[in-house]
């Protein structure tokens, strides 16, 4: 008990000291008043055996706190739908439902970005161990997963934003394949 | 004389002593094929072979109820392990991670013979450079991560194409890393018995051993509160046994204590008492030897009849010991016995009719009933007189005679009331005619309603197959059964393609027909072919050639392998798939082709059937198939009885010889029957096949009394005893069938309630309209 105060005083101490006054508790009050919106996407996937990164464009929605919409539009029309714990994925005919509930692993990687947009900061501290840099305008967020499940999906997830804007989200896999997630919000709603 | 007697009586013993070997010998039996059809179509063949060995019924659904999530998940994988460690189950499912890889591992090592996208194009340059270029492209979706593993050997995807037909209909939710219901509070598990489904003893010691394993578990887990529930047509099976079991004996038991006590205050002697009961032992006896001897089963809820065959084969006895009294057995042979001879042979008319039925075991109560009242009249003709020597009632029974013909004089002045009833229950049953009778083959299912519910909500959360509609496919032999499947396939998946199915199974999926094997093999190309085509079709494409020499490998692997057969499939899930999709039997293979409709719209059979037109498959709904099977046990139940009931009335037209005393016998009786049928249906009872069959009855039973009544109109004179021996046996009737109203087999029940109150109702109402002078 004694060491976990010590240890949390600690780490407060050291925040202050090094962001004054912007520090994760602000940043996630930011991100969770956020009204949401829509947004341009480019994610590029690196694989190892692939001489050339897996491009994909599209738009993304985002409703807060748990509804996001990702409509890829190359190379494949895609529709990918997170609505409260169900993740569906429409695919040419072929329609896919997960209920994420069932799939502790799979929560846990969506949790991230959930989180992140909500600014829920306890669903982010319930699996990764989190560190943010920065300053208000450009602030970077690396999540490393504390349990050895999800470690075994990701070695590290990394958010980068402005104010209340997430701008880019990559995520490096366990097999050292890499996403990289760019965001660009469009205007109006 | 004396020279008959013995012989007579000789007969009898030895024919007892015979009946009792073959009874002790029979094999008695409580499963479905009660309920199936004797000479069934080829649809209800299906049905048939689903019921009685298909997949559906060798499947039980078990949910785990109590503690924790990982309490439940680890009662799951124990009771797993426990049962996979026994030999009564083919498959145990839980949903647990790693019981399909040897599934899998089978799928990617074959997948060049087994994939349907295998053709010549897909190996030209130009097939080859849009299936890889395609699945690059699926790296960029989520469900690209099944592919990115395997994709440098698997790079045309063939793998994702054979998974897409697996699995394909919805399956249970996880918790804990196993099956959980809907609402995650219990563990689901899915098994299958390796006993058929009609192995009712094999059902009961699987269901036993799931529980037997469950308490191991719980107790090695050191859990308390966790409990089981376990479903599906094996319980259904095991508790149908059970009740017809327990209900015989109980039935029984009620009857006979019930009319032995009438008996006792007739008789007032237990000689009497014990003479009495010989012929209806003799009738018991002979029906389950006739049954035994021409079906070979005797049906539990046959033996549960008797209960009712009691109360009708003892009225013959009390016939000869009530009216015998003052005149003798000669006397009473010459008198009495033409009446109860034709009463005799109107219950045979009745009883008989049933026999032609297609219904089993409507025909089994037939043998059983018209065996038993047979033996039980002729042993009271020519067997009772002679042990009984002479002895007869003691008892006077004339007050008992008196009070009664006082009731009938009262009686009478019912007739327009009586009238106006029936007219009233006639009106009623014409305007209700639409929901009079219930309309499926359900209503005679021993499940209560808990075990129906709890069977609907272990169905849907465990997302069980609903094994409903199906293609059937029957040839010569396994070859040519798969081929037609593959051809069916291919018309199937164009309905798949437009949304008009889900999906389909198909045992040629895992297992192609060798000709379909041979011509993918024959699509592969040489390794080093293959090497310069991708060099071609690669250029340009962030995947280079050089990296796809797993691909090249594997293609030549499955190269010189073309021949996959049953035993390849050994120690994989995927053997037990084809093992129930695919049916050897005496005439050739059968392979069923289970069809999933789509989510939220029902399946159009007929689309199914057009699709298939011109082909050997057959597409069935298994749900009209039962619900046809109903009507046509309905239709044909009509036509039993009508034809009963014509037998009976040309029977007593030919020994009356006058339409009078023709009209004066069977009025009471169809007035009867208007009456009890009204009155189930103003008590809220949903008429059935069985209430029909109780119609015909209470005219075949019924008759015996109204015929007394002729026979008295013709000497003008009812005797006391004569009155006092129907109110008896009526009542001894009324007591038997009666009875068999108590039963929870709907079967019974039906008999009991329709026939119990229409004896009595066809004496009284006999009473009624009987002649002015008669009772005087």
């Amino acid at each position: 008990m004694i060491r976990k105060l010590f240890v949390g005083s600690f780490l407060a101490l050291l925040t202050l000291s090094a962001f004054g006054a912007f520090d994760l508790g602000q940043l996630m009050g930011d991100l969770a008043r956020n009204q949401g919106g829509r947004a341009k996407f480019v994610e590029k996937k690196y694989i190892s055996f692939l001489d050339r990164p897996v491009v994909s464009t599209g738009e993304m929605t985002y409703s807060p706190p748990d509804r996001l919409e990702k409509r890829t539009v190359t190379p494949k029309p895609e529709i990918l739908l997170l609505d409260r714990d169900m993740l569906s994925i429409e695919r040419e005919k072929q329609r896919l439902s997960i209920n994420l509930a069932s799939q502790p692993e799979a929560l846990a990687f969506i949790d991230s970005i959930r989180g992140t947009l909500a600014g829920n900061r306890a669903a982010l501290e319930r699996n990764y161990l989190l560190h943010l840099a920065g300053s208000f305008d450009n602030w970077t967020l690396t999540m490393l997963p504390s349990d050895q499940k999800i470690a075994a999906l990701v070695q590290r997830i990394v958010v980068t934003g402005s104010r209340n804007q997430v701008r880019r989200i990559e995520y490096l896999q366990a097999d050292g394949d890499r996403s990289v997630l760019s965001i660009e919000p469009l205007e109006g709603k | 004389m004396n020279g008959a007697v013995p012989r007579a009586v000789l007969i009898w013993l030895l024919a007892m002593l015979a009946g009792v070997v073959i009874v002790w010998n029979s094999r008695f039996a409580a499963d479905m094929s009660f309920f199936l059809p004797a000479h069934p179509s080829a649809g209800q063949q299906v049905l048939v072979n689903q019921i009685k060995e298909g997949v559906v019924s060798r499947l039980l659904m078990i949910a785990i109820a109590g503690g924790d999530a990982d309490q439940r998940a680890t009662l799951s994988r124990n009771l797993r392990r426990l049962l996979e460690s026994g030999e009564s189950f083919a498959s145990i499912q839980n949903g647990e991670a790693g019981s399909h890889d040897a599934d899998r591992e089978f799928l990617f090592k074959h997948r060049y013979l087994l994939s349907p996208a295998v053709t010549p194009a897909r190996f030209t340059v130009d097939g080859l450079r849009s299936a890889i270029a395609n699945s690059i492209d699926l790296l960029a979706s989520p469900a690209g991560f099944v592919l990115k593993p395997l994709l440098t050997r698997d790079p045309t995807g063939e793998l994702v194409e054979l998974l897409g037909g697996l699995d394909a209909g919805s399956q249970p939710d996880m918790r804990g890393g196993v099956w959980a219901s809907r609402d995650g509070e219990r563990a689901m598990l899915l098994v299958q018995t390796g006993a058929l489904g009609s192995d009712t003893d094999g059902q009961e010691a699987a269901i036993k051993a799931i529980r037997d394993a469950f308490a191991v578990s719980v107790e090695a887990a050191g859990f308390s509160g966790a409990s089981i529930e376990i479903s599906g047509p094996g319980v259904f099976a095991v508790n149908a046994r059970a009740l017809i079991k327990e209900e015989v004996t109980r039935l029984s038991l009620i009857s006979s204590l019930t009319i032995i006590c009438v008996l006792f205050f007739v008789y007032r002697s237990p000689r009497l008492l014990t003479l009495g009961l010989l012929p209806v032992v003799s009738g018991v006896l002979a029906g389950i030897v006739a049954v035994s001897l021409a079906y070979g089963t005797v049906f539990g809820i046959t033996v549960g009849f008797g209960s009712a065959l009691i109360g009708e084969a003892v009225d013959y006895s009390i016939y000869y010991f009530v009216q015998s009294g003052r005149t003798g057995f000669s006397g009473w042979r010459e008198r009495f016995w033409p009446t109860v001879r034709l009463g005799v042979l109107t219950s045979v008319c009745g009883f008989g009719a049933l026999m032609f039925s297609g219904f089993p075991g409507l025909a089994q109560l037939g043998l059983y009933s018209l065996s038993g009242v047979l033996a039980a009249a002729i042993v009271t003709r020519f067997v009772l007189p002679e042990l009984a020597g002479g002895s007869t009632i003691t008892r006077d029974l004339s007050p008992l005679g008196k009070t009664v013909a006082k009731g009938i004089r009262a009686a009478h002045a019912l007739r327009w009331p009586v009238l106006l009833f029936a007219a009233l229950a006639a009106v009623h049953l014409l305007v209700h005619r639409e929901t009079l009778w219930h309309p499926d083959l359900s209503v005679l299912s021993t499940a209560t309603a808990e075990e129906s519910a709890l069977d609907m909500r272990l169905r849907s959360d465990i997302a069980a197959p609903d094994a409903r509609y199906m293609v059937v496919i029957n040839a010569a032999d396994r070859e040519t059964a798969l081929q037609g499947a593959e051809i069916a396939g291919e018309k199937l998946d164009r309905l798949v393609a437009a949304g008009a199915i889900a999906s389909y199974d198909t045992p040629a999926r895992f297992l192609p027909s060798a000709a379909r094997q041979q011509a993918r093999c024959a699509s592969l190309p040489a390794s080093d072919e293959l090497r310069l085509r991708l060099q071609t079709a690669q250029t340009g494409s962030p995947l280079a050639a050089e990296r796809l020499e797993g691909f090249i490998d594997d293609v030549a692997a499955n190269k010189t392998q073309c021949a996959i057969g049953r035993d390849s499939l050994a120690g994989t899930g995927l053997a037990l798939l084809v093992d129930t999709l695919m049916q050897p039997h005496s005439g050739g293979v059968s392979i069923l082709m289970p069809l999933h409709p789509a989510a939220g719209q029902p399946l159009a059979i007929a689309a199914v059937r057009d699709a298939l037109a011109g082909t050997d498959a057959l597409a069935i709904d298994l749900k009209a198939e039962l619900d046809q099977l109903y009507r046509d046990y309905l239709r044909e139940a009509i036509l039993l009885s009508l034809g009963g009931l014509l037998a009976i009335v040309l029977l007593l037209a030919a020994t009356l010889r006058s339409p009078g005393r023709l009209l004066a016998v069977m009025l009471p009786l169809v007035l009867s029957v208007l009456l009890v049928i009204a009155g189930l249906s103003l008590l809220g009872e949903r008429l059935h096949l069985l209430h029909l069959v109780g119609m015909l009855l209470i005219v075949a039973v019924g008759s015996n009394y109204a015929l007394f009544f002729d026979r008295a109109n013709d000497q003008h004179r009812l005797d006391e005893e004569t009155l006092a021996s129907m109110l008896i046996a009526n009542l001894t009737t009324a007591i038997g069938f009666g009875t068999l109203a108590l039963s929870k087999v709907p079967v019974l029940h039906a008999l009991g309630v329709t026939v119990g109150p229409g004896a009595i109702m066809a004496l009284l109402l006999t009473a009624v309209f009987v002649r002015h002078e008669t009772a005087r």
